[in-house]
């Protein structure tokens, strides 16, 4: 029985589904229980799965993931809830120091299974840790996977596969787009490959690279430039930790440009990664300086500053412009 | 200018009054106790010793002098419990019954390590004796192993979790975050201070505000207790006690163990924030192994020939451990590359 779900629905579908099918799931977190989460994204679970297995935890972040870490070790599949991402600092410690390493310091005896979801980016008026997207500070940590939906389909099979997945999984979900488009969703328990980038749109002029929210705003941007004569392959990178290069690679061997899209502030994001993935593995191939559409290196700004720091439509179609005139 | 906290005399030693409750140990249990603290005495004097050799790398931290606190409270646990501590390891895991030579090859950084020579001195684990590390990150391990108790309640397990912290992780607040939730799902969680008196350097007097360490718990309803960490009886009896009531589902408890460490806080520690008296006078009357031993003796249990006789297994034993480890490969190259997530580099 199919749907058309927004993303944030296809979260909770995923968790209700995992759920179901595995008593090693437990969902929790700040006001995740009774409240069904800040933005909702666990609504009716704990009336449906109990009390023990969704429930509210205090409002503790370095709590949240060290019990984490010890539910995992003991063979829980713990999906917690930090309610936006900028509230993960306090967690970071447990984050870096024990989920990253259990697998490791164990020779492989232990893993650890947990995921932890956390809303992120702008788009909703608020400053700084209520809308900053920080996901390079985790891409630089071996021993952890960092995975973006940018839809609500990617949604539900990209959270089935990380909650499966035995090592720790931070699930981050552009919460700009939580409820802007709705996908047909079969509820089937397939989940989605982890580590993949997927390709959106194939083109032959130059590769757009982005994820999360601005997969829209990047899509959106190709449209247009078709109209306008230039064909744009887009991809969504997806798990943007550990990084499937090789399908970038392969589109810039193509295409000979590439452009990423990123809502991070510009410098140590993941888009300079991408950047110099392609220049170490394909430079030859370029026939055009890399472009970055990017955040700018400042502090989140608050509402009406919003979008003169997001990317745009018209700041990627500009970016696109300038590497096509290279020939 | 706010003014310095004032070095307030003396750490008050275990509260007068009330003579401390001693466990009743038959002499089968009292020459068990005092082979595993000689033990672990001796693995640490040799591991000590071979850091000086250049044997093992980076940091060691010795457990020398605490030893009744892991022994004593080791006695009272069930097949399927759960222990989990801080970097002050080597003691934890050999009372939990884990090869010495698998500890010692670890410390020296070879492959038949129990972490393969990649986790070192403060990151070992042994899933079978339910030892759950080793964690370098001071307080970090108190969550986990909270998280643990959790599962053990949330599969309906009869088994409790250790969670053994030192006075100075006791002022990180990742503790407090575990009390409470430890406390608001009853948790089977058996909280440990080993209060040693010092932190690295730094002295309970002078980074703890309230020093009743076994106090802490009183805001989240956690019931404690302080205990003579140096005396294998006291320990026996209190963690005996405290047990019983966390295995019947009555939630939390804190332990606060009154020890102290013969050795600085790692081999690379001239020990200069405390006096010679002080770790002398330590030494001397209240060594938990001085301490079994008289008791031994004493009551005719033993003959300073049975305790000879030990001695010198116990040396056998540590002398193999360290010769099995000096023996051991040491990782491949490509080890580099294994074990950071499922099926890498592997």
């Amino acid at each position: 029985m199919s749907a058309p779900l927004t993303l944030l629905e296809a979260v909770t579908l995923a968790l209700d589904y995992e759920l179901g099918a595995d008593p090693d799931v437990v969902v929790f977190g700040e006001d995740v229980g009774k409240n069904g989460g800040v933005f909702r994204a666990t609504d009716g679970l704990q009336a449906k799965h109990g009390e023990d297995r969704v429930f509210d935890s205090p409002l503790a972040e370095a709590m949240i993931a060290g019990l984490s870490v010890g539910m995992a070790a003991q063979g829980l599949k713990p999906v917690s809830e930090i309610q936006f991402m900028g509230f993960v600092f306090p967690a970071m410690t447990q984050i870096i120091t024990a989920a990253a390493r259990i697998r490791n310091r164990t020779r492989g005896r232990l893993s650890c299974p947990m995921v932890m979801r956390m809303p992120y980016g702008g788009g909703i008026h608020a400053p700084e840790h209520h809308s900053e997207s920080t996901e390079a500070l985790f891409a630089h940590i071996p021993g952890i996977r960092v995975v973006i939906p940018s839809n609500p389909s990617r949604a539900y099979g990209l959270l089935l596969a990380a909650i499966r997945d035995p090592d720790p999984v931070i699930f981050l979900e552009p919460k700009r787009v939580y409820r802007l488009v709705k996908h047909e969703i079969e509820n089937n328990g397939e989940a989605y490959p982890l580590d993949m980038c997927f390709v959106d749109r194939e083109g032959d002029d130059v590769t757009l690279v982005s994820w999360g929210a601005y997969m829209h705003e990047t899509l959106l941007a190709a449209g247009q430039l078709a109209a306008e004569g230039v064909s744009a392959e887009v991809i969504d990178a997806a798990t943007v930790y550990p990084l499937d290069t090789e399908t970038i690679i392969e589109s810039v061997e193509k295409t000979g440009r590439l452009v990423v899209v990123q809502e991070a502030p510009r410098s140590g994001g993941v888009g300079s990664q991408i950047a110099a993935e392609v220049a170490e593995k394909a430079l030859f191939s370029l026939i055009a300086p890399v472009g970055l559409v990017a955040g700018y290196d400042t502090i989140m700004p608050y509402a009406k500053m919003e979008y003169q720091y997001l990317p745009s439509v018209e700041r990627i179609k500009d970016e696109v412009k300038k590497v096509m005139a290279y020939t | 200018m706010a003014t310095r906290p004032q070095h307030r005399g003396r750490p008050k030693p275990a509260r007068k009054g009330a003579a401390p409750e001693l466990y009743k140990a038959s002499k089968a249990q009292l020459i068990k106790f005092y082979r595993e603290m000689l033990t672990i005495r001796r693995f640490e004097e040799k591991a000590g010793q071979m850091y000086g050799q250049g044997e093992i790398g980076g940091f060691c931290h010795l457990y020398i002098g605490q030893e009744a606190v892991v022994v004593g409270v080791q006695d009272c646990l069930l097949e399927g419990d759960s222990i989990i501590t801080g970097y002050r390891d080597h003691g934890h895991m050999l009372a939990a019954g884990i090869d010495a030579g698998a500890v010692m090859a670890e410390l020296t950084g070879r492959a038949s390590g129990i972490s393969s020579g990649k986790g070192g001195s403060m990151h070992m684990f042994s899933t079978e004796n339910g030892f759950y590390g080793g964690h370098g990150i001071v307080a970090a391990q108190v969550p986990i192993g909270t998280g643990i108790a959790f599962a053990h309640r949330y599969r309906r397990q009869d088994n409790i979790c250790v969670t053994y912290f030192g006075d100075g992780a006791a002022n990180q607040g990742q503790v407090f975050e575990a009390f409470n939730m430890a406390r608001l799902w009853d948790l089977p969680v058996l909280y440990v201070v080993e209060n040693n008196r010092y932190a690295m350097g730094t002295s309970v007097l002078r980074s703890t505000g309230s020093r009743e360490l076994w106090k802490r718990g009183d805001s989240f309803k956690i019931p404690g207790k302080q205990v003579d960490g140096m005396n294998v009886l006291a320990v026996r009896a209190a963690a005996g006690a405290a047990i019983d009531q966390v295995r019947s589902g009555k939630g939390p408890y804190l332990l606060e163990m009154q020890t102290y460490r013969f050795r600085g806080h790692s081999m690379s520690d001239p020990a200069l924030y405390r006096s010679k008296e002080e770790v002398q006078h330590m030494k001397a009357e209240h060594d938990p192994i001085g301490q079994v031993k008289k008791l031994l003796l004493d009551n005719k249990m033993a003959s300073e020939d049975d305790l000879k006789e030990i001695g010198r297994e116990v040396k056998a034993e540590i002398t193999r451990a360290a010769e099995f480890a000096i023996a051991s490969p040491e990782p491949e190259a490509g080890e580099l590359f294994t074990d950071v997530l499922a099926g890498a580099g592997s």
